[in-house]
């Protein structure tokens, strides 16, 4: 164990060598360790807004949705009102056509009631006067008697 | 133990120890030591040249292969070794940044390249304790201590710079009037300027010998469990060639001692650092 000058050496290498790993290790790997720090903070700080970004898009989609099927429920519901309307006007004008086919029916009839009596009382006049000709032969002359005739037609 | 026939244990021990030293001789030339008693007798400008040569070797290799790495760092996606630079870097700050409380740039490649160089200065350690001397001794150089770490030069050298940058520090953030109080009035204190004035000495003297013992227990600890370790690798190795059975065994030991000795070797390079930093945050900090 002898103490000498190594002792001096050797703190002459101990400068020299934490003064290079200062400037030529530490520094510069502490530079590249801390770019990459901040390289990941950046990347992680845009993903979590890149998160934030799709929960608000969800949520925004889910208010389309929900908007979307109210109004769909309200269309659905005005259409059925507006068939069940459709349905009654519908129901209404048939039966009001109905009924006008009905009265136009009854009016066909008495028309040709009408004229099934004016034709049959024409035609009793003719029978009543070709029966008279029967009977009386030719005693009755039908162009002397043809008032007397229509009148007892008319009162047919 | 390749010169066991020439040699008693206490020899073989002794030429263990022994620096390869270069000095001034008795006669007045320079050159190197040819015994353990030529060595004593050069004093104090003879130099270890093995502890210098090791110690330079393995801090230049730590400080090649971390700047290396740190030319060719890329931001993105490290590889394999610039990861492994990247978890010791990341080890060494951690450490300073939970111990050491005031800012400044200096401390932690401080604390990096006290760790790293004393790492692998221990690590000198595995290396079977005859295998360098022997080769060396092949060559013409007849003593060689390959672990720098086991010659109080070396570890009072780094103890003393850090003692001197602690020292600096002192200075630069509490002034000089600032470090004299921090000598002279603790740890007794006291209201009363005459019991002041009186306390002064005391804590002068108290606060002196706590702050000589800082370097000296900072270096005596890293020397004194290498110096233990390499003493115990030598013992063992006194084992070889006396008989087959002890061969065997001393095979033996020697794997399980060095096992053992990876966590001393990390373990005082962690703590020779720990401390480094620790003393520099107490140069840092206002009392």
């Amino acid at each position: 164990m002898n103490i000498n000058v190594t002792l001096l050496w050797q703190m002459v290498f101990f400068v020299i060598f934490v003064w290079f790993t200062k400037k030529f290790v530490w520094t510069p790997i502490i530079g590249v360790i801390n770019e990459r720090k901040t390289t990941i903070a950046d990347g992680l700080a845009a993903a979590e807004k890149g998160q934030r970004a799709e929960e608000d898009g969800l949520k925004k989609a889910e208010e389309v949705v929900a908007d979307a099927k109210t109004r769909a429920t309200e269309i659905i519901s005005r259409a059925e009102k507006h068939g069940q309307e459709l349905v009654e006007e519908a129901k209404s004008r048939a039966r009001t056509e109905g009924e006008r086919i009905v009265a136009s029916a009854q009016d066909d009839i008495q028309t040709e009631l009408n004229k099934a009596r004016e034709a049959l009382r024409g035609q009793v006049g003719e029978l009543a006067v070709e029966g008279a000709r029967k009977i009386l032969d030719r005693e009755i002359d039908s162009r002397a008697h043809a008032d007397l005739l229509d009148r007892l037609a008319a009162k047919l | 133990m390749a010169t066991a026939g020439e040699l008693t244990s206490g020899e073989y021990i002794r030429h263990h120890l022994t620096n390869l030293t270069f000095g001034p001789r008795a006669d007045g030339s320079w050159g190197i030591a040819q015994s353990a008693g030529e060595v004593a007798e050069m004093g104090f400008w003879a130099v270890h040249v093995d502890s210098l040569f090791w110690s330079f070797v393995l801090g230049a290799l730590f400080v090649w292969f971390f700047s290396r790495i740190a030319k060719r760092m890329t931001a993105g996606v490290p590889g394999t070794t610039q990861g492994f630079v990247e978890m010791i870097i990341g080890f060494v700050e951690d450490n300073v940044r939970t111990t050491f409380s005031a800012r400044n740039d200096n401390i932690a490649p401080l604390a990096l390249t006290v760790f790293c160089w004393i790492f692998l200065m221990n690590l000198m350690d595995l290396v079977p304790v005859d295998l360098i001397p022997w080769l060396l001794d092949k060559a013409g150089i007849h003593y060689q201590k390959v672990v720098p770490t086991t010659d109080p030069n070396v570890t009072f050298g780094m103890s003393f710079s850090v003692f001197a940058l602690m020292i600096f520090y002192s200075f630069k953030k509490k002034g000089a009037g600032g470090f004299a109080a921090e000598l002279t009035m603790h740890p007794f204190e006291s209201k009363n300027i005459v019991m002041k004035i009186l306390f002064i000495p005391i804590n002068f003297f108290l606060e002196i010998v706590g702050l000589v013992a800082k370097p000296v227990s900072h270096s005596l600890r890293l020397f004194g469990n290498l110096y233990a370790g390499e003493m115990i690798f030598i013992l063992i190795s006194l084992m070889y060639g006396s008989s087959v059975i002890l061969s065997v065994s001393g095979g033996a030991l020697q794997f399980v001692w060095a096992v053992f000795h990876i966590l001393v070797i990390t373990l005082q390079a962690f703590i020779f650092m720990v401390l480094t930093i620790v003393y520099m945050d107490m140069a840092h900090s206002h009392h």
